[in-house]
């Protein structure tokens, strides 16, 4: 710790803080455009400065550290001061420059509101201009189908070029020409290949990189905001939803250091677009083979007919990936009231259940940046979970991570030794075969992440298996408690997957899994399937089964239906989503579900009531005091499930023992953009879809 | 200065001859593992002297070759403006246009590239043979005014002179560099001035 003196205050920071930070931890506000926590310093704005005492002019606070100050002639602490006439000046001086060349459009700009430079403009500038010049102007850049660009608003603070470089890992952007002629622009105007890159309109202080989906669409002031959760995949990124009347405008990120840092992926910030089409918002009953709009009376009473109607052993249920807790629990009580066993919340057949720790993220997400070694098996985390991925880069980038793959390789953004596509290896490195085997043996925090890819497989249980044998072989299982490390993971891409297999939503004693319903459907032996939000299995093999769906988007499931009951989207309902970290986090409700829509829970409730068997909760506060009596840690919100300790019975039974298959292992997800419901009625993501998936894959045909 | 882009027409590939290509090759291994993107100036130099500038493609190979994204090395042929984005003359002069040459009358050898060459900068003539830029300076004021021409410097121009040596470039021939005028590097015109009873 350094001791600095900031406008007459002592304070005793870290020697790495920049005088940027000291002064902030004394409380004293800096202006800045250049300056971000999470990227590296460039030093170019030059609004931060502040008068060090001794130093013959301002220095930009941000590029020196506290610890390089020279103490005073009798030892006294450095003396910092950032509110005297000369700071006053020279910032005044700065954002005159910064003004010169910037339009005065802020009227007609997207930015306007919640723009950096506006407000700094009119805290730190000086209230008139005093050149006639001209101003430069610069041409647009393209960017992408989600970034819109108005470059000559830019101001150079390069913190998108330092962004793709850094965070995503992609070089891309850059900065062309020099001095007034400086540009930003992606080589020869290409597209960003990145599924962060939308951050970079989050970074941006001016109006020059903004949304190009939302653009024109909203003031910040008129938008109503709502913390919430993001569904789009297992990470549970804190999102922030904007949203006008009963439209979902935007999304953006939450600052959560342990989850999501303040990123988020493409996907969960651009797909609201879905929230607005291809709806459920009135229930539908299949009349002489065609769809037909109903009331809520007769959708419910048709749905209780047949659940009393038929033998328990002939019904079962499918959940989906982007459902909450709540209706999980609601729809595992009713069936359970019933009877019925065949339950299952692993739309892709992955072999999961047992333990919760043989289905989480026990490393944490944070955790990944203690890591020095990390095998990744059967898994594209930059598609399945890009803000894990992102976090491998961060911890490659800052000490050496050795990152070795089994599976089919992709680029990752950071270099992976691929072991090949075959999972036996898992066997040979756990016997100390390999040069990996050593990396991962002289490790002092070595990884294992399982992909749901691999557990997808028929002999996932296996492969599981095998993982955590090696994580017990190699030492990656340490001590229990907030100071252990579990090195044993398992990276889902459901957001609802992790919270519907904690609330037991699995095939009960002598029930079907997901591949013995649709097996059960074709042959007969299954009459009726109720699908909540389930649209990612084979709709073609449910036969001639009575085909229940409940949930938001008319896709493969709401095709197949015999009746649809409508509910809420992840925006438009209260609910709990469990991370893949274990994490239990609690989404609000931004808007109310369209039409006759409504929230799931209730929808389930409401078929008990109509059934003659009501659920013994009538509000979300009872539903969810019922969730913590069954399972407890329902009730901790924003922890994550932590290190188990090396406890062999555990362990032991994580996976089952069994053949390992040769062979490859194909990724689950083809197309990033579009993996669920939600995301396949957006046209940004269609369009994303186009640019980023399509083309390239008929460029690389030719 | 203004903003720097490609040339509309460019050549699909580049290739460097098999004499640069080693030469290239002598010049990466001089750069540690993993730090080869040390090389890419001096790559690009050697580029436009084959091939008198820099086209697309040879930026795309420099950026393969040196392992390096192509924005990287595009930000570095944008930055420094000897490197030409577009074909120029095979005599390409470069006219420094600072203060103190033009004080010496570097505007009157402007006046002979704009009425032999064109009005534009940068702009080749029909023969290919030359094409004109003004520059900053050149680092040779002592013998103002001078143009530059591939990596030679004509000093102590005028516009007779000046005329004179683009007549020499157009006859094919290869003029004496330096300065124009009796005088030996920068030493005074006509004889040293001082020291003179020093025998030499």
């Amino acid at each position: 710790m350094t001791k600095v003196i900031v406008d007459g205050t002592e304070v005793d920071v870290p020697g790495d803080f920049s005088l940027l930070q000291a002064c902030e931890a004394a409380g004293a506000e800096i202006p800045r455009f250049c300056f971000h926590e999470r990227l590296s310093i460039a030093g170019n704005c030059r609004m931060c400065l502040i008068e060090v005492k001794g130093a013959p002019k301002p220095v930009a606070s941000c590029a020196q550290q506290v610890r390089d100050q020279r103490p005073g002639p009798n030892g006294e602490p450095p003396v910092l001061i950032t509110n005297s006439a000369v700071i006053k000046k020279a910032r005044e001086g700065v954002m005159e420059f910064l003004l010169l060349n910037h339009p005065l459009d802020c009227p007609i700009c997207d930015q306007g509101g919640e723009c950096d430079l506006q407000d700094q403009a009119m805290g730190y500038g000086r209230d008139d201009a005093r050149t006639k010049e001209f101003r430069r102007a610069v041409t647009d850049k393209y960017m992408g189908p989600l970034v819109k660009t108005v470059m000559t608003r830019c101001i150079q603070c390069t913190r998108c070029v330092r962004f793709v470089a850094e965070v995503a890992g992609v070089e891309e952007i850059g900065a062309s020409g020099r001095g007034e002629d400086m540009e930003i622009t992606t080589y020869l105007e290409k597209s960003l290949t990145s599924e962060l890159s939308a951050n970079i309109i989050d970074l941006c202080p001016v109006g020059a990189l903004t949304s190009k989906p939302y653009a024109f669409n909203a003031r910040p002031w008129e938008l109503r905001k709502t913390e919430s959760i993001d569904a789009m995949d297992a990470i549970g990124s804190n999102i922030r939803i904007d949203a006008r009347g009963p439209e979902v405008l935007r999304v953006l990120p939450r600052v959560n250091d342990d989850v999501n840092e303040e990123w988020i992926s493409d996907k969960t910030r651009f797909v609201v677009d879905g929230l607005g089409r291809q709806r459920l918002d009135k229930p539908y009953i299949r009349r002489d083979g065609k769809l037909q709009p109903a009331t809520w009376d007769e959708a419910l009473a048709v749905v209780a007919d047949k659940l009393k109607s038929t033998a328990p052993a002939k019904i079962a249920a499918i959940t989906g990936d982007l459902v909450s807790v709540e209706p999980v629990k609601a729809l595992k009580d009713l069936l359970a009231s019933f009877g019925v066993a065949s339950l299952d919340c692993r739309q892709d057949g992955a072999k999961l259940g047992g333990p919760r720790t043989s289905y989480l993220f026990n490393s944490t997400i944070a955790g990944i940046e203690d890591a020095d070694a990390i095998l990744l098996v059967g898994t594209n985390p930059r598609w399945e979970a890009p803000l894990v991925n992102s976090r491998i880069r961060k911890a490659w980038l800052r000490h050496p991570v050795a990152v070795a793959r089994i599976g089919a390789p992709t680029d990752l953004t950071y270099p992976v030794s691929e072991l090949g596509e075959d999972f036996g290896v898992l066997g040979k490195l756990a016997a100390g075969e390999g040069d990996f085997a050593e990396a991962l043996k002289n490790a002092k925090h070595p990884m294992v992440i399982v992909g749901q890819s691999a557990l997808a497989r028929a002999d996932g249980a296996a492969i599981l298996a095998a993982a955590a044998k090696l994580a017990a072989a190699t030492g990656m299982i340490g001590p229990e408690g907030a100071e252990g490390w579990c090195g044993f993971n398992v990276l889902h891409d459901a957001a609802g997957r992790v919270g519907a297999l904690d609330a037991g939503f699995l095939p009960a004693e002598g029930g079907r899994d997901v591949a013995g319903i649709l097996d059960g459907a074709a042959k007969g032996d299954v009459e009726v399937v109720w699908l909540l939000g389930a649209d990612e299995i084979d709709t073609a093999k449910l036969g001639n089964a009575f085909v229940i769906y409940q949930g938001s988007h008319g896709d493969a499931g709401a095709h197949r239906a015999n009746v649809i009951l409508p509910g809420a989207a992840y925006t438009e309902e209260p609910g709990l989503f469990v991370n893949t970290e274990g994490r239990v986090q609690k989404a609000e409700r931004a808007v109310f579900p369209p039409g006759e829509a409504r929230e799931n829970w209730k929808i389930i409730r409401a078929v008990s009531g109509a059934a003659g068997k009501p659920l013994p909760y009538d509000d979300l506060t009872a539903l969810r005091a019922a969730l913590t009596a069954a399972v407890p840690h329902f009730g901790t919100l924003d922890t994550p499930a932590g290190s188990p300790g090396a406890d062999t019975a555990l362990w032991s039974g994580v996976g089952a023992a069994g053949e390992i298959a040769a062979g490859p292992v194909a990724y689950k997800i083809k197309d990033f953009y579009l993996t669920n419901p939600i995301a396949r009625a957006s046209k940004t993501m269609a369009e994303c879809s186009r640019e980023f998936i399509a083309v390239p894959a008929l460029q690389a045909a030719e | 200065m203004s903003v720097r882009r490609y040339g509309p027409v460019q050549p699909k590939t580049f290739a460097f001859t098999a004499e640069n290509l080693a030469w290239c090759d002598k010049l990466i291994a001089r750069y540690p593992e993993g730090r080869q993107a040390s090389a890419v100036i001096p790559m690009l130099w050697k580029a436009q002297e084959q091939d008198g500038w820099i086209s697309e493609a040879c930026v795309r190979w420099i950026s393969e070759h040196l392992g390096m994204p192509y924005i990287r090395v595009y930000e570095i042929v944008t930055f420094y403006t000897m490197f030409h984005m577009a074909p120029v003359g095979r005599t390409h002069v470069q006219v420094c246009g600072t203060t103190p040459c033009m004080l010496r009358g570097a505007g009157d050898l402007i006046a002979v590239c704009k009425s032999r060459m064109g009005n534009v900068a940068k702009q080749v003539t029909e023969d290919g043979q030359f094409s004109w830029e003004e520059v900053e300076c050149l680092g040779a004021c002592v013998n103002a005014p001078l143009v530059q021409i591939f990596s030679d410097t004509y000093e102590d121009l005028d516009t007779n002179s000046f005329n004179a040596l683009l007549d020499a470039f157009a006859r094919g021939e290869s003029p004496k560099p330096g300065p124009q005028i009796a005088r030996t590097f920068s030493a005074p015109e006509g004889g040293p001035l001082t020291l003179t009873e020093v025998e030499s």
